[in-house]
């Protein structure tokens, strides 16, 4: 609810604005307690740093706690032991300035296209004039000019993609969470998406954290990529991604040497846990 | 199911030959089938009604006791021409669509109400709960007795009875609606700043809305079961009267002609129920069995 202008972090904007969308995940530890009543320890002490306006990507095995590791910081869940500070101040609650992309589709099948991304001016208490406006502003720029008034279910997967990206990108959030958004789309549609992705992320520059358990995705896109070990999950390595921005067609980065180098720099670190998460899996029902 | 929806147009099964000759076959099997159903149809009808009037006049069986269609419509007809002791027989069907329909209103307000705030609070639903389950196994019919004690033999015991019957079949289902509300929309909502009143109104309440609508055609039907059932055990008017007098007189084709009437106006009622079920609904995807209907 802070003032508007705290979430117009653009290239112009001032540095304690920019300073605000600076996350760091410090000694974070979550345990659940089993239906059988025994503790089970997702994440162990995990700490990494986003820096403002940085796209961060986080790889693991599978169940190594990356989605876990995001509600916290998104505030939907708290901490059993560490902490989570944005900009600064200790996550307590739903964190301000935040948007989520999911892998499911979150969008309300009830509401149009142009209802679903009016959401969150909605929700912020946004004059109605100037949340159609922005929301008509955002449909454009995802190129779904012309599609307000369809429901979700008469889009395609990718369209549905776009219209949540539209949702999540109209508040202009510091910081943007994703979690294997693009994971249920087909792989050009994926390229495609992740392109667009790019483009939008450098108009307005939130600081992203991505999960993905696709390492091309991740190094064609990131910044910094953490790796993360199998249950209980924590840091492994983080790498910095130093290829050049733009970076233009995902597609087509993925042929450059520099990015083959580092693809199978981080393969290697990430590959002993796949195959340990993978062994203890099928061990499991051997 | 829903990605398959964007796609699936339905067509017949598509003969050899040019197009055009294979569409005009097929809508002839289309025409035909339609035909071949109503004539279906309409020869039931005929074999039941002519076989009851038939074996009424053969005196196989008594008419006395189980009425006869020539004679349910003679009695319609009187009933609509010169009224019942009651008054119009008008004013009968009216006094019960108005108990029925102020039951409805009455029943379904407070089960959704109910429901979507018992399945926001997991305390209120821990509370409450068992003392719903023990109401509703109560045989509801009865408390029409109770009421009727209580409030006399005018047309508020009626109300009441339609709407206590309503009010659980459309409670169960907003509260299992408000429960089952899908966790990621759950989340993005309150990520993006929703407060706890804006995530019901644009999130729990039309999510429920599926579940809540689905439960209005029984509850309909319910609450005109509620208001007669309240007449028959005692009123000064309405349908349920005009039933229990009949059959005091021994006058089953007065009963089967109420009937009739009963019937005429439940279906009014439920078609008037699909109408506002496709406005309230209408961001739903066809499904499937209603587009394999067409054909």
């Amino acid at each position: 609810m802070a003032a508007v202008s705290d979430h117009t972090v653009g290239p112009t904007a001032d540095r304690s604005a920019r300073e605000s969308a600076r996350v760091e995940i410090s000694g974070l530890t979550k345990r659940f307690l089993t239906p059988g009543g025994e503790v089970f320890t997702a994440l162990q002490d995990v700490s990494f740093t986003v820096e403002p306006g940085q796209f961060c990507a986080v790889v693991g095995p599978t169940g190594c706690g990356k989605s876990t590791t995001l509600s916290m910081v998104s505030g939907l869940d708290r901490p059993s032991e560490g902490s989570v500070t944005v900009g600064g101040r200790e996550v307590d609650g739903i964190t301000d300035g935040v948007s989520f992309m999911f892998q499911a589709d979150a969008l309300l099948p009830w509401k149009t296209v142009l209802g679903n991304v009016l959401m969150g001016p909605i929700f912020r208490g946004v004059p109605k004039q100037e949340a159609h406006a922005s929301a008509r502003d955002w449909l454009r720029r995802v190129g779904l000019t012309g599609f307000e008034d369809r429901y979700p279910h008469q889009l395609s997967g990718g369209m549905r993609k776009r219209v949540a990206m539209a949702a999540a990108l109209i508040n202009e959030p510091k910081i943007l969470m994703m979690d294997e958004p693009f994971g249920a789309l087909d792989v050009q549609t994926k390229a495609i998406m992740s392109t667009e992705l790019l483009g939008l992320w450098e108009q307005i520059r939130p600081s992203v954290i991505f999960i993905t358990h696709d390492l091309d995705e991740a190094v064609a896109l990131a910044d910094r990529v953490v790796v993360m070990t199998s249950s209980p999950g924590s840091v492994k390595a983080v790498f910095d991604i130093d290829l050049p921005r733009p970076r233009g067609s995902v597609q087509e980065i993925r042929y450059e040497s520099h990015f083959v180098e580092l693809q199978h720099q981080i393969w290697e670190t990430l590959r002993e846990e796949v195959e340990r998460a993978y062994a203890r899996t099928a061990g499991g029902k051997a | 199911m829903r990605t398959a929806s964007t796609t699936s147009t339905t067509s017949a099964p598509v003969a050899d030959g040019t197009p055009s000759s294979a569409s005009a076959a097929a809508k002839r099997a289309i025409r035909r089938r339609k035909v071949l159903v109503w004539a279906g149809r309409l020869g039931l009808a005929a074999f039941v009604i002519g076989g009851w009037q038939l074996f009424t006049t053969w005196k196989i069986v008594d008419p006395f006791f189980f009425g006869q269609p020539s004679g349910i419509a003679k009695r319609l007809v009187d009933y609509f021409q010169h009224g019942t002791e009651f008054g119009s027989y008008y004013s009968n069907i009216w006094t019960t669509i108005e108990e029925a329909l102020i039951g409805f209103a009455i029943g379904t307000v407070a089960g959704v109400l109910l429901g979507v705030a018992l399945g926001q609070s997991r305390y209120l639903a821990d509370l409450l709960g068992p003392y719903i389950k023990i109401v509703n196994a109560i045989p509801r019919i009865v408390l029409g007795s109770i009421f009727i004690v209580a409030f006399g033999i005018g047309t508020t015991p009626k109300i009441l009875l339609a709407a206590v019957l309503v009010f659980f079949v459309v409670f169960f289902n907003a509260f299992q609606g408000a429960r089952e509300v899908d966790r990621n929309i759950l989340s993005n909502a309150k990520v993006l700043g929703a407060s706890r009143l804006q995530i019901i109104r644009h999130v729990i309440v039309p999510s429920a809305l599926t579940w809540i609508v689905a439960s209005l055609h029984s509850a309909l039907g319910f609450s005109i079961v509620g208001a007669l059932v309240g007449e028959v055990l005692g009123a000064r008017s309405g349908l349920g009267l005009v039933i229990t007098t009949a059959q005091n007189n021994f006058d089953p084709n007065g009963v089967f002609a109420t009937m009739l009437t009963i019937a005429v106006l439940v279906l009014g009622a439920e078609w008037l129920m699909a109408k506002l079920e496709q406005r309230l609904l209408s961001w739903r995807p066809p499904s499937p069995s209603e587009s394999s209907n067409i054909i």
